[in-house]
């Protein structure tokens, strides 16, 4: 569904990813897991077109979206959940979630705000509140359904676990899990590499800006390297 | 703790006197040919001495001067309005009733007060206008005043040059001033805040420096005068027709010729206008338009991130925002008959925002009190009108000490998206 050839992205003189080749297939959960600065959010930004790659394609549903502006391949049924979550503070769940419909008539996104209310009921108890004043977690749920607002096939998820407390981590990953059951395609940067492996069908692993490892979550999560480097083994 | 308090008393004061012995202390006077440094009276420097000790104490005392100040209770304007559902019912109502006022109001106080409230309902419309880039987009303009001169000159010109009536005039102000704020948009909004600011400054100095010097057109610094009034379906408020054949407001209606009709038509003119100003303003803030605005003001890369195209919306709040001033400004030149750069400098930009900011960003009631209170009461303070830019500044700072937010805060119309 989403194939990354050979991509190569820069920051003025820096290189930030080299030659990297990643691809998701449909109903999959794929994760890509490394260190700080490893390239992880900078591969996630080239997918939605900021920074452009400057050498390799990128491909969508069959579509080339490498080269074409941000706003166009968000429309194209792929969405992100930044990170750091990014909702918008003075804004209250209900115009947050709206904000995400943007592009779809009225009663089609009132239709999924119900679909996410039911996902995510404490964003109904939370429903005319401002999400800044929201616990971290509820913001990070608001985020994940602002992102379903569009209705994507695909949605993207940076580090979805940054900052929260391990019962809510468990949470957003079951989450997760619910979204791929209901057939939409999953691709998770995380640095919190057990859990992302546990629930992925298959991995990457980042160093660098280079790809050194692939395989299934099972295998990366007992393969000795991964252990030693992510997994505190 | 007591010793740095004591510290900053005397560095507050030392500056006080510095500035005041400036300001006041030493008075330049022409005699016959020659200046003369004069020093103030006793008098004077008595009140210099009891400002400076005023300045000393307070900083001295600032610790339980601020207690003091929190024990005060703030005004709860919540609390002296009707609650939320009898608010609804009432709002038609009042809103009638205030129409109904402005449109008698005029006819019954003298031509001074509703040439006043011309000027106000000009300044409302500016308020408006830059409502939306500052409150709205978050867009700070330091060079509003430029699309007003470019309004009040379209009409100034059109009309001069083509002899085009105020009526045609007004949509192609509101279309070319439009078209200014689109053309400067584009290079422009891909800059941040204080670089935003900068550049539109220097486009506001521009424009004006462009109407000074294109003499063989816009007349340079003598202006234009002689601007024709609006009329009322061809009925001239003249007293004696200009063109053979056309007839006078009076004649027509068979009354007694009366300047103040003309003063109280324009008044009205305005009125409709700032009515049909905040009728469009209200229905882009409903629309997802007025919503993105306010998304793109609180997080840029979360929409970028949802697929908003952030330049279209950047430009269309620059674009809406500069077309309203350009309507303003086409009446300005009509209701003053007279324009010259003069009256777009930068001073002018700076009191629309702070109308804005005064009022609360991004509320429209807010706006429009905080203009009428920025029009109203440097004419009320007449008297002092040398110390008008002090007690500005003194206005500014109890503001933002008192109520930051503005006289009244922003409250976002509500979508309801539900089932």
């Amino acid at each position: 569904m989403l194939r990354i050839d050979n991509v190569n992205t820069h920051y003025g003189p820096i290189q930030a990813l080299h030659d990297v080749s990643v691809e998701v297939k449909q109903g999959e959960i794929v994760t890509l897991i490394g260190a700080n600065g490893a390239g992880k959010t900078t591969l996630m930004m080239t997918i939605c077109g900021d920074p452009q790659a400057t050498s390799g394609t990128i491909t969508f549903d069959g579509e080339q979206i490498s080269g074409i502006p941000t706003n166009k391949i968000m429309q194209k049924g792929l969405a992100i959940v930044p990170e750091g979550r990014r909702v918008f503070g003075g804004m209250t769940v209900e115009e947050n979630l709206s904000m995400g419909g943007y592009f779809r008539d009225k009663a089609e996104a009132a239709e999924t705000i119900e679909h996410v209310l039911e996902l995510f009921p404490r964003l109904r108890e939370r429903y005319s509140q401002r999400a800044g004043t929201m616990s971290g977690g509820e913001q990070q749920m608001l985020a994940i359904g602002r992102a379903m607002m569009s209705k994507p096939r695909m949605i993207l998820l940076d580090e979805p676990s940054l900052g929260l407390a391990p019962i809510i981590i468990q949470q957003i990953f079951d989450i997760i899990q619910k979204l791929r059951d209901e057939g939409v395609t999953i691709f998770l940067v995380e640095q919190n590499a057990n859990q992302a492996l546990r629930i992925a069908d298959r991995g990457y692993v980042l160093e660098h800006g280079h790809v050194v490892l692939e395989g299934s979550g099972a295998d990366l999560l007992v393969n000795e390297d991964v252990q030693k480097a992510y997994l505190g083994g | 703790m007591m010793r740095k308090r004591f510290y900053n008393a005397i560095f507050a004061s030392g500056i006080g006197f510095i500035l005041t012995c400036m300001m006041v202390g030493i008075s330049l006077n022409t005699e016959g040919t020659t200046l003369k440094v004069e020093g103030a009276s006793a008098a004077q420097w008595t009140w210099i001495g009891i400002g400076i000790s005023l300045v000393f104490l307070s900083q001295l005392f600032a610790g339980q001067v601020d207690a003091f100040l929190g024990a005060v209770p703030k005004p709860q304007l919540s609390k002296l309005l009707p609650e939320e559902g009898k608010r609804a019912m009432l709002k038609p109502w009042l809103l009638a009733a205030l129409l109904v006022v402005m449109l008698v109001w005029p006819f019954m106080v003298s031509r001074g007060s509703v040439d006043l409230a011309t000027l106000t309902l000009i300044y409302i419309m500016l308020g408006l206008g830059l409502n939306i880039v500052v409150g709205l987009a978050g867009l700070l303009d330091l060079g509003f005043v430029a699309f007003y001169a470019v309004g009040a000159y379209t009409y100034a010109l059109l009309s001069q040059y083509f002899g085009m009536s105020f009526w045609a005039c007004l949509p192609l102000s509101a279309g070319l001033a439009a078209l200014f704020g689109f053309l400067l948009g584009f290079p422009v909004l891909r800059l941040r805040g204080d670089y935003l600011a900068i550049v539109t400054l220097g486009f506001g100095e521009i424009i004006r420096i462009l109407l000074n010097n294109w003499t063989s057109v816009t007349g340079g610094p003598s202006g234009i005068s002689g601007i024709a009034k609006p009329s009322l379906f061809g009925l001239e408020f003249t007293r004696r027709a200009k063109e053979e054949g056309a007839t006078t407001f009076h004649e027509f209606f068979g009354i007694d010729y009366s300047s103040s009709y003309k003063v109280i038509f324009l008044y009205l003119i305005a009125v409709i206008l700032v009515c049909f100003v905040i009728y469009v303003i209200n229905r882009l803030m409903r629309m997802p338009i007025g919503r993105a605005w306010e998304a793109l003001r609180e997080d840029e890369i979360a929409c970028r991130s949802l697929g908003l195209n952030r330049t279209m919306i950047k430009l269309s709040a620059f674009t809406i925002g500069a077309s309203t001033a350009g309507f303003a400004g086409a009446f300005f030149s009509a209701r003053q008959g007279f324009i010259s750069p003069e009256s777009f400098i930068f001073i002018e930009s700076a009191i629309i925002l702070a109308i804005v900011v005064l009022g609360g960003m991004g509320s429209q009631v807010g706006v429009i009190l905080a203009a009428i209170v920025m029009t109203i009461l440097p004419e009320l303070a007449r008297e002092f009108s040398e110390y008008r830019m002090l007690l500005f500044g003194l206005l500014m700072v109890v503001m933002m000490r008192w109520r930051p937010e503005g006289l009244v805060p922003m409250k976002r119309p509500h979508l309801e998206l539900k089932t």
